[in-house]
């Protein structure tokens, strides 16, 4: 009897008293000595976890490795390309003009000007990578910086910021934007800088309303007695919880950024010709879907595939950034 | 137990499992007890000791978790709910089974104005017409207390305040005659004051319904002016049945007296220090295979680590769960003695 | 003001039905009119805050207050626990909120050893801060999830330049040894922690700064209840190990009178009584504290069915438009119509250290609205007297507790109750 209970007990102690539970026994008796096999986490920081966590997600890796090669891909454009992107190929159209299909030569086949498809996607990488970075974390900076001094310190700061936002909303953005570029020589930095103003008023609407309620949150009372600055709440004790809105943005305004600069390209304010982008490309062959569907097809699964990386590495990052997630 | 009155509710070795990917969550396991028609029963034990799952299985609304499975049965006047099909016993619950919940502010719909949700069982449970159904609401808010009612049943439950809108559920609840009102920690939200108005409402309208009451609650000091058979839950087990009198003045398993002792009193001097249990409540995946109370208990023997003491009549409608009560009795009478 | 009121609080007129009737005695700073003064470390003195509700989007204006706390006045002193109870919606937390200036008081003074926080600001309030913390209700939203248990009880000293990186990672341990807390948890997140664990590591964060004043707002009502004494037994070891200052704000009135020296009573913003905590709880003065005291339910069927509670009739009137006079007459069953209702009585010390807000407390005929006067006397642990079984079936003392409390003429349980 006693050997089958001590057994059980042995049982017990590791199953019951395994992870959290080895805490909780010993908490009752304070002075007493601790548990001395209670494990020892040697001390991480939190990138590090941070890392750890991604790892173990097949699929935000999966996102990672298209990332990288999609940034490779563009980097090393020249020596990539089999082609230049912005030479005319005579043997690129048909007798009756239109674009030939794949061949040994172009191996995605040509567009309606003769150029090679694969050289100007692999070229196109450049800029729709660039703005959909680019532009894209300038409207995050915007709006979290404005998010969270309008949602922490209120007051006019607050109405100031919050009304600005909801003027920029209210504006009809291409409008703006068209007349932005317009004014300023179209340029990649400028269609950043535009795209950028353009974008940040959602991420501040609601990086705006998770600070409202996160400053409410007793840790951050505490943090203010403690003797915290404001400063160091916000970054220490307010931003982390925002990781998830803002990756979550982020990764959907990539999509609607390298978009939006194909719509600005299209109406020839965007990326000037004969420089090309996946947007401007899908403007120039949708006159043509019908009968040459891979000249939209190609730049359109590439955006795809873009966004799905982002998204799968965005999905990925919140898990990670949450403590919680890490036994599930 | 009162096993000579009527039966109006018996469960009988009822077990509820959650699956979680932690594993099996033993929320209800094994639990058997009665109660007879117009009885005024407390359940007691804290958060996570199964207490509100036994009541979501009585009001068979455990069958609507994907995730639990529930065995035993759940007999309501012969009747095994567990058995009886959706449709039937939807018929039972809300017109012969009804519930107060905890939080009156999320249990009333808020963009229905009280009387809509005082009609709806009337008219669906009842067969009223809408016109005596709002007469009959009108009535039963008045009987709960609630002044002008004629004018209120129009107002939407933000309009009241919390009391008033714990007193408009108990209306809701007793709209349609139930023979067992489940009331689930139906003070805890409220004010001292207005808490002492609920509980003297319930105990008076449940001899005036004749309507037997499960009072749910952590707190003894809330069954102990108004339940006189106890129940005292740990870890998804009963641990302790009796009469509330005898119960409280000699609680018979070390749970029941370490949980009394912990709580300080207005009616007896200061104490220096509580008396704590130890330790916390266990982790409900990963019980130990004895006495769940073992590992806090001040008693607890090897035998209490190898095996769970069955819940065993000791006398008097008592029942405890416990090896060492022989113990436990000695040791308190002698504390108290001198 | 009647008579015999005025003749007991000489010089304390307040402007009546004014709503903030500070009480010109508070000025002179006088010991005798106002429960500040001796060895205080903190002093609150004529402390309001009003929450401003305002309307419209774009140009918000201020269309009327919630009076959350209103002209409180008292002290507590070097080494003793004060108890602040009330119900809620009465001001206790943003009283003690506002005593460390997590809310700014609207006018009034916090003094801490003599010098005014509420006009301290920045740097220099972050200073004091290191004498004062504050122990939280919700264990789950007081932590930071986002951080290891390390980090949140390591913050403080970081802040405040306490200790270098490799003293900061011991005195954590030797925190969290002191509180209960295995240190080898250390790098643990709050969410592996049970509530009763998480609020153990609350306390440590807020010994960190080795403080001398610490505000418990409701540190136990979140908790399971064989938790709470371990709770309670921690902080009380605490203060007898520290010399710690306690503010106990809760709304259990018998957790309070275990844990307090002192107890302060709070109705709709204001102090109706403050005393002893075994005059509190043995005399009671004020109608409120009596009605409160026999509230609470006793764990103990027997001395349940002794008692003759008074039960209060109606809901607390709402902060933002409290009933004019005495915030209470609504509810009081002794209210007396011509001045309970039209003049705000203030605090006044009815008995040496024994303040209480009534008209009618110094009034020759005071009806002793408390029905049975064993309603809270101390029960002896008796002996165990051979007991009958349960020989009451059908518990006929209920009724006779139902028919409404002896005496004092409270209205009948249904009727005369506001929404």
């Amino acid at each position: 009897m006693s050997d089958l209970c001590d057994e059980r007990e042995a049982a017990f102690a590791t199953a019951g008293l395994g992870s959290e539970a080895a805490a909780e026994v010993t908490a009752g008796d304070a002075a007493a000595g601790w548990a001395p096999d209670a494990p020892l986490i040697a001390h991480r920081t939190t990138w590090q976890e941070v890392w750890t966590r991604l790892r173990r997600d097949r699929f935000a890796l999966v996102g990672l490795a298209a990332i990288i090669l999609l940034v490779v891909i563009a980097v090393f454009a020249p020596w990539i390309a089999p082609h230049d992107p912005t030479a005319q190929f005579d043997e690129g159209l048909t007798m009756r003009g239109m674009p030939v299909g794949p061949s040994g030569q172009f191996p995605l086949g040509t567009d309606t000007l003769g150029r090679d498809l694969l050289s100007r996607l692999i070229y196109g990488a450049r800029v729709s990578l660039v703005i959909g970075v680019l532009a894209n974390g300038f409207a995050l900076v915007l709006g979290v910086v404005f998010g969270l001094t309008a949602g922490y310190f209120r007051g006019w700061v607050e109405t100031l910021l919050m009304r600005a936002t909801d003027v920029m909303m209210a504006f009809p953005i291409y409008l703006f934007a068209v007349a932005l570029v317009s004014v300023l020589r179209p340029s990649l930095g400028i269609l950043v800088l535009v795209i950028g103003i353009v974008y940040w008023t959602p991420m501040t609407r609601v990086i705006h309303g998770e600070v409202l309620s996160i400053r409410e949150k007793e840790f951050v009372d505490a943090a203010r007695l403690t003797g915290c600055t404001s400063v160091r709440i916000l970054y220490r004790h307010i931003l982390p919880h925002l990781v998830a809105p803002i990756i979550v943005y982020t990764s959907l305004g990539i999509a609607t950024t390298i978009l939006f600069e194909s719509t600005l390209s299209y109406i020839g304010l965007g990326v000037q010709p004969p420089t090309p982008s996946w947007g401007q490309m899908i403007s120039e062959g949708q006159a043509y879907y019908l009968s040459a569907p891979h000249l939209v097809l190609y730049p359109g699964l590439m955006i795809m595939i873009t966004v799905l990386a982002f998204n799968l590495v965005g999905d990925g990052l919140r898990d990670a950034f949450d403590p919680q997630q890490r036994r599930r | 137990m009162n096993a000579g009155s009527a039966q109006l509710l018996s469960v009988k070795d009822l077990s509820v499992d959650f699956a979680s990917q932690e594993g099996v969550v033993h929320a209800v396991d094994g639990v058997s007890f009665s109660v007879g028609s117009g009885e005024l029963v407390g359940l007691v034990g804290e958060s996570g000791c199964g207490k509100s799952v036994t009541a979501t299985a009585i009001l068979g609304l455990t069958r609507m978790l994907p995730n639990a499975t529930v065995t035993g049965a759940i007999e309501f006047e012969g009747r095994d709910l567990l058995a009886l099909p959706e449709n039937e016993v939807r018929e039972i619950r809300g017109r012969d089974i009804a519930m107060i919940f905890q939080d009156p502010v999320t249990s009333l719909n808020p963009v229905l104005p009280i009387g809509r949700l005082m009609t709806e069982g009337l008219e669906n449970h009842l067969g009223l017409s809408h016109t005596d159904a709002t007469a009959r609401s009108i009535e039963l808010l008045s009987t709960v207390g609630i002044p002008q009612a004629a004018e209120r049943i129009k107002d939407y439950p933000h309009q009241f305040s919390g009391g008033m809108r714990q007193r408009v559920m108990i209306a809701i609840a007793l709209s349609c005659n139930p023979r067992l009102l489940l009331a689930d920690e139906p003070t805890t939200a409220l004010d001292v004051t207005i808490q002492a108005q609920i509980l003297r409402l319930m105990r008076q309208l449940s001899s005036e319904y004749g309507a037997a009451v499960i009072v749910i609650t952590h707190d003894l000091g809330v069954v102990a002016g108004m339940c006189r058979r106890i129940l005292v839950m740990y870890a998804g087990r009963i641990v302790e049945e009796g009469p509330a009198k005898p119960l409280f003045r000699h609680p018979h398993h070390p749970y029941t007296v370490g949980l009394l002792r912990s709580v300080p009193r207005l009616d007896r001097p200061r104490a220096d220090e509580l008396v704590s249990i130890q330790g916390l409540p266990p982790d409900l995946s990963h019980l130990p295979p004895g006495c769940a109370f073992a590992p806090r208990c001040w008693l607890a023997t090897d035998e209490c680590w190898c095996a769970a003491p069955p819940l065993a009549a000791t006398g008097e409608g008592r029942r405890c769960a416990c090896f060492h009560r022989d113990r436990l009795v000695e040791r308190e009478t002698e504390r108290v003695a001198p | 003001m009647s008579g015999a009121v005025s003749g007991a609080v000489s010089g304390a007129v307040g402007g009546a039905g004014s709503g903030v009737s500070a009480p010109a005695a508070r000025a002179t700073a006088d010991v005798a009119t106002s429960p500040t003064g001796g060895d205080a470390l903190i002093a609150v003195e004529g402390l309001s805050v009003h929450f401003p509700i305002t309307s419209g989007i774009i140009f918000r204006h201020k269309v009327g207050a919630v009076r959350a706390v209103d002209d409180v006045s008292f002290d507590v002193r070097k080494g003793e626990t004060l108890g602040l109870v009330g119900e809620s919606g009465c001001g206790k937390s943003t009283t003690g909120r506002a005593i460390l200036q997590l809310v700014r008081p609207t006018t009034g003074r916090v003094l801490y050893d003599g010098a005014d926080l509420a006009h301290l600001g920045g740097g220099a309030l972050r200073r004091q801060r290191r004498r004062m913390q504050m122990i939280f209700q919700d264990p789950y939203a007081s932590l930071n999830s986002r951080m290891t248990v390390a980090d949140i009880v390591g913050e403080p000293l970081k802040v405040h330049g306490l200790r270098d990186r490799s003293g900061c990672k011991e005195r954590v341990r030797e925190l969290l040894q002191t509180v209960g807390i295995n240190p080898n948890t250390l790098n643990r997140y709050p969410h592996e922690f049970s509530g009763g664990q998480r609020q153990r590591i609350g306390i440590a964060r807020a010994l960190a700064v080795e403080p001398n004043f610490i505000v418990c707002d409701e540190p136990i009502s979140a908790l399971d209840v064989s938790i709470r004494a371990q709770i309670i037994n921690l902080l009380q070891q605490l203060q007898r190990e520290f010399g710690l200052t306690y503010l106990f704000i809760a709304h259990d009135l018998s957790v309070v009178r275990h844990i307090s020296d002192r107890v302060a009573v709070m109705y709709l913003g204001r102090i109706v009584e403050l005393a002893d905590n075994a005059v509190l709880y043995g005399e009671p003065m004020h109608p409120y504290t009596q009605a409160l005291l026999s509230a609470v339910p006793i764990p103990d069927p027997e001395a349940e069915e002794r008692r003759r509670p008074v039960v209060l009739q109606g809901d607390v009137p709402s902060p933002a438009d409290p009933p004019p006079g005495c915030h209470f007459h609504t509810r009081c069953p002794a209210a007396q119509t011509g001045l309970c209702d039209l003049e705000s009585p203030s605090l006044a010390e009815v008995r040496p250290g024994h303040w209480a807000a009534c008209h009618l407390i110094t009034a020759e005929d005071y009806p002793h609205i408390r029905a049975g006067e064993d309603d809270l006397a101390v029960v002896a642990d008796g002996p165990p007297d051979a007991w009958p079984g349960d020989t009451r079936s059908d518990h006929s003392g209920d009724g006779a507790a139902l028919d409404g409390p002896a005496g004092g003429g409270t209205p009948p349980a249904s009727g005369g109750e506001q929404a």
